[in-house]
């Protein structure tokens, strides 16, 4: 996913005079042979998150749309408050890209681990949330939020991962139908789409697909038939249920929602994998769950 | 030109935020000397891409900035009387979507600095050659690492529209050891100290040309 953010980035800087880039030296040689074609847009300003946001916000001061890159909590977490106030309060737009997802790299411990991105970001008004599940729905994403909204701003968060589906599902902004079943709906976000496909093969639910969660697609959800809503997400566990409970705010309905958990920090490096059951969020017990609330 | 008398009585009609009434008092002179002398800006070119912008980073007790704006015509001196109060475009910290002339939004210390930076270098990016980017901090706000995060990168991104004006009214707890100017000179920054007081001193540093960033720290003590 970050070759093809790299790629598609690194080609619209050499045909839109608007965009800039802004890292905090991740990712600092991926962007170099743009920084060579555009040194004045393709800036690097060292280790230093809060000036990333902060130059962000004075580049698009002046009617740039600068895209912010960097490791998912030095994106997020670390420069929040600028992230508050040098975009939001000052309503201008950025695109901000991240890596590293929740816990890619459990190798490097819990200080390169970020599963509280998207919920800090539902504390602040305006932002679109994409969280892609293949490179193919990077590349169909980028274009409109490199294009920002009808005024050139806009806010976009595309988060991005190393985890990744099989094949790629239309990014259109709207929850995609995956498979129809009759026994409730199972909302995958982003890369979780293949283990809930495993966990569910064998059950009788309908699957829905989300790359986009701010927007949420509540149309796409009520449609879907179900008021059992099992949802599934990368980051923290429910960040999105009060998205659900808004979609079902007539109707009576039970949710179930997987994630990250939030009862524990997980003191331990291995793989992601080695993670996922921790959380919940491999095939096993991701099917585990979905029976025990069908049940 | 702004009539000390005028700025004074535009000044008086905003109460209730005696704390910073110092914070204020200590930016009048500097503000004076921007919008009388240096700046190129008024309200008809308040949005035009060449402009001089003047970033308030230190948004504490802008009384001082929004009688500056109405007495330059940006804002109705009406507004001031009623500022603060929910229907008012004026609180006790600027919202840039809310008044005509302000550049940024500020009140949490160490913001404008950052967005200074990132100004002067879109400015560049653009190749508006014309416009220099002011920012005002206050040594207090200095505290706040993020502003040493954009003194840093300044030179090392090769700034040169920009000036800092660090009004030092001996505010920060712990003081500046060394003396602020040093704080940006070290980082390679043109740096000079004046008397905030003194209009000529604070014309000549805000205007002197420089082949890098520029900080004009101007001391400020109670009379």
């Amino acid at each position: 996913m970050r070759q093809t953010f790299v790629d598609t980035v690194s080609a619209a800087l050499d045909h839109d005079p608007r965009l800039a880039v802004v890292t905090a030296d991740i990712s600092r040689d991926a962007f170099a042979p743009a920084r060579d074609r555009h040194p004045h847009r393709v800036l690097n300003v060292g280790i230093r998150e809060q000036a990333m946001v902060g130059v962000a916000g004075g580049l698009a001061l002046t009617g740039l749309r600068p895209v912010v890159h960097s490791y998912t909590p030095f994106l997020v977490e670390r420069p929040f408050e600028q992230i508050k106030l040098d975009l939001g309060h000052q309503d201008v737009g950025a695109v901000l890209v991240s890596i590293g997802a929740s816990y890619d790299d459990p190798v490097w411990g819990r200080t390169h681990q970020g599963p509280g991105d998207v919920a800090l970001l539902d504390t602040l008004p305006g932002w679109t949330v994409h969280v892609p599940g293949h490179p193919d729905e990077v590349a169909a994403l980028l274009p409109a939020a490199l294009a920002g909204d009808d005024h050139g701003a806009g806010r976009v968060y595309l988060r991005l991962s190393t985890r990744q589906n099989a094949r790629a599902h239309p990014a259109t902004g709207r929850f995609s139908v995956v498979r129809e079943g009759a026994r409730g709906t199972v909302v995958a976000v982003g890369p979780t789409l293949d283990n809930v496909l495993a966990a569910t093969a064998d059950v009788d639910v309908t699957v829905l697909y989300a790359s986009t969660v701010r927007p949420f697609d509540h149309r796409g959800l009520r449609a879907a038939g179900h008021a059992d809503v099992v949802l599934v997400e990368p980051y923290l566990a429910g960040t999105s249920a009060h998205e659900v409970a808004h979609a079902f705010d007539d109707v009576a309905h039970r949710l179930r929602a997987l994630g990250v958990r939030r009862d524990v920090e997980v003191r331990a490096y291995g793989t992601a994998e080695e993670h996922d059951a921790v959380h919940g969020l491999d095939a096993e017990s991701i099917a585990r769950s979905i029976r025990d609330f069908l049940r | 030109m702004t009539k000390t008398l005028d700025l004074a009585a535009l000044f008086r009609r905003m109460t209730g935020d005696e704390k910073h009434e110092w914070a204020a008092a200590s930016t009048v002179d500097v503000l004076r000397v921007l919008y009388d002398r240096v700046l190129n800006i008024d309200p008809t070119t308040a949005d035009h891409p060449d402009r001089d912008r003047f970033l308030l980073s230190k948004g504490h007790g802008p009384m001082a900035y929004y009688a500056i704006l109405a007495a330059k015509g940006f804002i109705d001196p009406a507004v001031l009387d009623d500022w603060t109060t929910f229907a008012s475009p004026l609180g006790q910290h600027p919202d840039r979507n809310l008044v005509p002339g302000v550049e940024i939004s500020s009140g949490s210390l160490g913001h404008g600095l950052p967005l200074a930076v990132g100004t002067a270098l879109g400015l560049r990016a653009q190749n508006r050659v014309k416009p220099r980017v002011f920012v005002l901090v206050g040594d207090g706000e200095l505290d706040e690492g993020s502003n040493h995060e954009a003194i840093a990168l300044a030179t090392r991104l090769h700034v040169t529209n920009l000036t800092a004006i660090a009004v030092d009214n001996s505010s920060a707890s712990h003081g500046w050891p060394g003396g602020i100017a040093n704080r940006f000179a070290v980082e390679g920054w043109h740096a000079t100290t004046v008397d905030g007081r003194d209009h000529d001193a604070l014309h000549a540093a805000l205007t002197a040309r420089q082949d890098g960033p520029n900080a004009v720290v101007a001391t400020i003590r109670e009379a």
